[in-house]
């Protein structure tokens, strides 16, 4: 279990104040212009030592990607994006820490720019947040008054920041669709490559990070590299936000040591499964868009990206949905699909297309009203939307569908034979009873 | 080079492409076949559609290869070129996901959509489609969307491949055509659903890959495989774009763009595609002769003896005016006859632009060539609006703006050509010392490897038109845009028929009248050779000669009717304003008694007595030929052999303060002809274009 010592986020439940003299006093904005005297390269050197992997749910290495921008700046500026879109249903992370720990973010931003020769930065902010954007933006203007931002600041690197509110539609978090409405157009995914460290923001070299990859960022400088690899496994380090909502007894979002196992997670932090850990039936380890793994296999599972993975899903965004025995997966996942559904883009065929036929399949499922036969051919639309798509919106929606049928095929199968029991007149149901 | 060549293995063969191919052209270049709904040669690439994807080895998923450069791609661990496959099980399935989901929501109306026979998605179903659909749930319908006169929608057709909006965006420059709504209630509409505001807006029909967007004129007319197709020209604009008339029975069903990269390219404008009910209309079929102040019906024989007489009458009270749209063997032929009868009034210049009297070929055509803006640095457009005059040309101008940066200058009426322009002045007096002005495109233009300069036809009438055009050509002398290797001078006319009439030498012979005196009551008997853009109030008594296809201002003046066959009704030689010789072809029998208008003169010189000394038309064009070795280059542009004789610098020009600034070429884009002002299509548009309904009957 992590200790208070070794917390990043000290103000996760806003028990102080998100203010900068409090903030300081947590320990932001300490030694930020001794880590600027650094050249970029430490910086990226010490986030590759620390083996931070991105905290938005792809889990790819934060410090190599930073090195992905030119060595110096040429013709076109450099430009450092932070997505703070959080939108994957279950997810609540980025929201807390720009509510009550912005200066964190903050610092974390002018770090990285640095890092990446960036003087300015832009931080893409879901459009439902009105609470955290006005946190931000007070935070902000508190810096650029104190000095630690702006032209000519104290920490000695011109560096101006940007809080960009978006109107809320979930592909917006896709970071080339992101950057798309950031340059005022419709939000829609850019074909890679070229990746944004070439093309980016208004065809400028820009990097996209989570917000919660940023705002470690400060404090792993301060601390030191092998200070944040001692937490977790091999290839899975560092202290991480886990969202934990469902069916557990004290839903909560909680910073905990990386490849914490499933069941200290939830006994530490949540106090236990409702009902016992016989009731458990299902966990969706990492936001809506990661398959479901069954009760079994997750319980003493590590919480980290490697051994979810194995286990066919993923860490995603560590937004931990457990499901108890009360739970209507099918339901549950043609809900999912449905989210699916209504925020595709609408730009390429297969998602266009696909959402919307696994949600009206699954709803008929949900309610037995299916041939046995559309469970396979579920299976197959899903697996025609999935790889096929331009952005990653089109294997999110069919991993939860996959999820279910690979774990839950049965539940499906009984539901379809219940509804048609009963109903020996409709078509093919003496087929299906058999 | 070997260092921008790119070492692929596809299908088993291997292969090197440059690295700025994309894997689709290198697919191609393989000798494999790709299909693809959203990519498109002369658009930007989409890559929305999905339906070109391919195995890449190594790779985690199917690659969408319109989208993939070359030389992006990685070699594999070992060093070997990548290997690609275009075809088998992995790729098969997916393409068929893809076509499977295009099909879902697409209502599979073939036997009642124009599309039907000529369709992507058709065709493409047959090769990647089940043969029946899973999709057991209700199809979506989208409602369809007004687009004007020209373009039909049934959107729920649509499969979003968003090939039209990057028309309108990229070629056309209207940002007028955009998707709404997301997913699967995303919708392609236009702006507040007017019609687009682009002369090029029929090409959408073509792009677009399935019914979405067909042609309203053609709805429901015709089958693809039930139409006579013949490869022609156009005669819309002095373009001569090619063309393919598309024809069923007697009748000319539609009008399609044929690839011409150095004319064309593959776009056609509104008036070339959709003028064609205007050659089923207001037709002169048969001969009239006036009496009693009314036209009746005669025949042929009568027509022409009536003819024959009015020549014979007077050689120095009779005069000939070519019209827009006449082809070279007419002009030829009446020019003949003409001077057979020691006539020399004739003239082919109905507005009087001041160009062609001195027979230097070069000064009346557009010798930098339309595919030449292309290599152009800088273009400087005197009284000319090439966005009416050549709609097509324009787009190529915007696209060497849009990719080349090419400067573009104009002295002339500001108006918006799709691109930005450095407007220079208004009329003829702001070409004085223009190039001594500083501002940003005078200096580029004088510092210009290869600067451009086009003079309008329309800037030329009047009586300031001769010193406008040797201004003009100054101008490009002091801007060093003739060269060994470049002509940069150049006009823009806006009649097909012009520089065929001009090269045959339809100007006034010896003391001959042009056309501003022969219409100012200077003969008595005036023979009109398809020209109605003239003002006949001035004519007093003289008796009107009308040859010609279309019942137009010329035939309601004329005296005698003598009925011509209308560009798709024969073959006829036009030179387009580039000096580029082309042919159209027969592809429909001309209207009623209707006969070649070369062949009207020939008829009549034998009863002037004075036969002409052909009795075909390849005998005519041989002769032709002979008069003027230019019209023996078929398809060819001369281009900068132009600059010789344009090296000569011109009189000086007056002074051309206090001339009147330079007009509109004409009012209406879409009335610009007779064939035009027949077609009931084109009447739609000129009232939507100024801003009126379409009226109720034409519903």
């Amino acid at each position: 279990m992590l200790q208070d010592k070794d917390r990043i986020f000290t103000n996760l439940y806003g028990a102080h104040s998100p203010g900068l003299e409090a903030a300081k006093k947590r320990g932001a904005w300490h030694l930020t212009r001794e880590m600027l005297q650094q050249t970029p390269e430490w910086i990226c050197d010490q986030i590759k030592a620390s083996g931070l992997r991105g905290r938005g749910g792809a889990g790819f290495p934060t410090g190599l990607k930073w090195t992905f921008m030119p060595k110096e700046v040429r013709d076109r500026p450099h430009y450092l994006v932070v997505n703070a879109d959080e939108s994957e249903p279950g997810t609540c992370k980025d929201r807390e820490i720009m509510r009550h720990d912005p200066h964190l973010l903050i610092e974390g931003c002018m770090v990285a720019s640095y890092a990446m020769r960036a003087h300015a930065c832009y931080v893409y902010l879901r459009g439902e947040y009105i609470a955290e954007r006005e946190a931000l933006e007070k935070a902000v203007k508190e810096a650029y008054e104190a000095g630690l931002i702006g032209k000519n600041n104290k920490n000695g690197w011109d560096f101006d920041l940007y809080v960009h509110h978006g109107a809320g539609a979930y592909i917006c978090g896709e970071e080339t669709a992101l950057l798309e409405s950031l340059e005022g157009k419709k939000g829609q995914p850019r074909l890679k490559p070229p990746f944004p460290a070439n093309a980016g923001l208004y065809g400028c070299p820009t990097t996209v990070n989570n917000v919660e990859s940023i705002a470690v960022a400060p404090t792993i400088l301060r601390r030191g590299a092998e200070w944040f690899a001692g937490f977790g496994r091999p290839n899975n380090t560092g202290t991480k936000l886990f969202c934990v909502s469902g069916h557990v007894n004290k839903p909560c979002n909680v910073e905990e040591e990386m490849s914490i196992t499933f069941r200290d997670l939830i006994e530490t932090h949540c106090g236990g499964i409702r009902g016992g850990w016989d009731n458990l039936k299902a966990v969706i380890p990492g936001g809506s868009s990661v398959p479901m793994v069954p009760a079994e296999q997750i319980m003493d599972a590590y919480m980290d990206f490697d051994t979810l993975r194995d286990l066919r899903s993923g860490l995603g965004t560590a937004a931990v949905i457990v499901m108890d025995k009360s739970t209507d997966l099918i339901q549950a996942i043609a809900r999912i699909s449905y989210f699916y559904k209504h925020e595709s883009c609408g730009q390429c065929t297969p998602c266009r297309e696909g959402t919307g036929w696994m949600w009206r399949v699954l709803e008929r499922m949900a309610k037995g009203q299916a041939e046995m036969s559309d469970i396979d051919m579920l299976l197959d639309v899903a697996g025609q939307v999935e790889g096929h798509t331009i952005c990653a919106l089109g294997d999110a929606a069919a991993w939860p569908v996959q999820g279910l049928i690979r774990h839950f095929r049965h539940e499906i199968e009984d539901r379809i034979s219940e509804y048609r029991a009963p109903r020996t007149m409709v078509q093919g149901a003496n087929v299906a009873a058999e | 080079m070997a260092d921008d060549l790119f070492k692929l293995n596809i299908d088993g063969k291997d292969i090197e492409v440059p690295k700025h191919y994309t894997l689709m052209q290198a697919c191609e270049e393989a000798g494999a076949e790709i299909p693809r709904f959203c990519y498109h040669e002369r658009l930007s690439v989409a890559g929305n559609c999905r339906m070109c994807l391919v195995q890449w080895k190594g790779a985690p998923k199917p690659i969408a290869s319109c989208a993939q450069t070359v030389g992006d791609m990685r070699l594999n661990p070992d060093g070997t070129p990548p290997n690609v496959l275009t075809s088998g099980d992995y790729v098969e399935k997916a393409r068929n996901g893809v076509m499977e989901f295009l099909l879902i929501n697409h209502p599979l109306d073939c036997p009642i959509c124009d599309q039907g026979g000529e369709c992507d998605l058709q065709d493409q179903a047959m090769a990647y489609g089940r043969s029946g659909s899973r999709y057991a749930l209700n199809k979506r319908a989208v409602e369809n969307k007004n687009m004007g006169p020209l373009v039909k929608t049934i959107m729920t057709r649509c499969i979003q491949c968003t090939r039209c909006v990057r028309f309108a965006a990229e070629v056309a420059g209207v940002e007028e055509l955009g998707m709404i709504s997301r997913g699967e209630d995303a919708e392609i509409t236009t702006y507040l659903e007017k019609s687009l505001s682009s002369e090029l807006s029929g090409n959408v029909i073509d792009l677009c890959p399935v019914g979405a967007l067909t042609s309203k004129p053609y709805a429901y007319n015709a089958r693809p495989w039930e139409l006579r197709k013949t490869e022609s020209i156009d005669i819309m604009d002095a373009m001569g774009a090619g063309i393919r008339v598309d024809a069923k029975g007697s009748g000319v069903m539609r009008i399609m763009p044929l690839i011409n990269e150095e004319v064309n390219e593959e776009w056609l404008s509104d008036k070339s595609r959709f003028v064609w009910d205007g050659l089923a209309r207001q037709r002169l079929d048969k001969p009239y002769v006036r009496e009693n102040g009314k036209l009746r019906p005669a025949s042929w024989s009568e027509a022409l003896q009536k003819t024959a007489e009015a020549l014979k009458a007077s050689k120095e009270k009779t005069g000939f005016i070519a019209g827009d749209l006449i082809e070279v063997e007419q002009a030829r032929a009446a020019l003949d006859l003409a001077r057979s009868l020691d006539i020399a009034s004739t003239d082919c210049r109905p507005a009087g632009a001041a160009y062609g009297a001195d027979g230097v070929r070069e000064k009346y055509i557009l010798n930098p060539t339309l595919m030449g803006v292309e290599e152009a640095d800088a273009l400087l457009l005197i009284g000319t609006n090439p966005r009416v005059e050549a709609s097509v040309w324009n787009a190529r101008i915007r696209k060497a703006w849009l990719w080349n940066d090419l400067q573009v200058g104009l002295v002339g009426e500001g108006v918006d050509l799709t691109y930005d322009y450095a407007h220079l002045g208004t009329g003829p007096a702001d070409l004085d010392g223009l190039l001594k002005g500083d501002s940003a495109f005078v200096k580029a233009f004088k510092n210009a490897e290869r600067p451009m300069v086009v003079v309008g036809e329309h800037a030329l009438v009047g009586e300031h038109g001769l010193d406008v055009l040797n201004a003009a050509h100054q101008i490009a002398l002091d801007a060093g845009a003739i060269t060994e290797e470049w002509s940069g001078f150049g006009v823009l006319h806006n009649a097909a028929g012009r520089v065929g009439a001009l090269d045959t030498g339809f100007v006034p012979g010896e003391g001959g009248l042009d056309t501003k005196a022969m219409l100012e009551g200077g003969v008595d008997t005036l023979v009109l050779l398809g020209a109605d853009e003239l003002d006949l109030s001035k004519l007093g008594d003289t008796a009107v000669i009308y040859v010609g296809s279309h019942g137009d201002r010329g035939a309601s003046r004329a005296d005698i009717i003598l009925p011509s066959a209308a560009y798709t009704e024969m073959e006829a030689t036009f030179v387009n304003t580039e000096g580029r010789v082309q042919m159209t072809r027969r592809a429909v029998q001309p209207k009623g008694e209707a006969r070649e208008a070369w062949a009207i003169f020939r008829a009549l010189s034998e009863l002037t007595g004075k036969p002409l000394s052909y009795d075909s038309a390849d005998q005519l064009r041989e002769q032709i030929r002979e008069h003027n070795p230019v019209f023996a280059g078929l398809g060819f542009a001369p281009g900068k052999a132009g600059h010789e004789a344009l090296s000569k610098a011109p009189e000086k020009a007056k002074t051309l303060a206090g001339a009147r600034p330079f007009e509109a070429p004409f009012e209406d884009f879409y009335l610009t002809n007779p064939i035009a002002r027949a077609s009931k299509t084109m009447a739609e548009c000129s009232l939507m274009k100024r801003g009126l309904e379409t009226p109720v009957a034409a519903e």
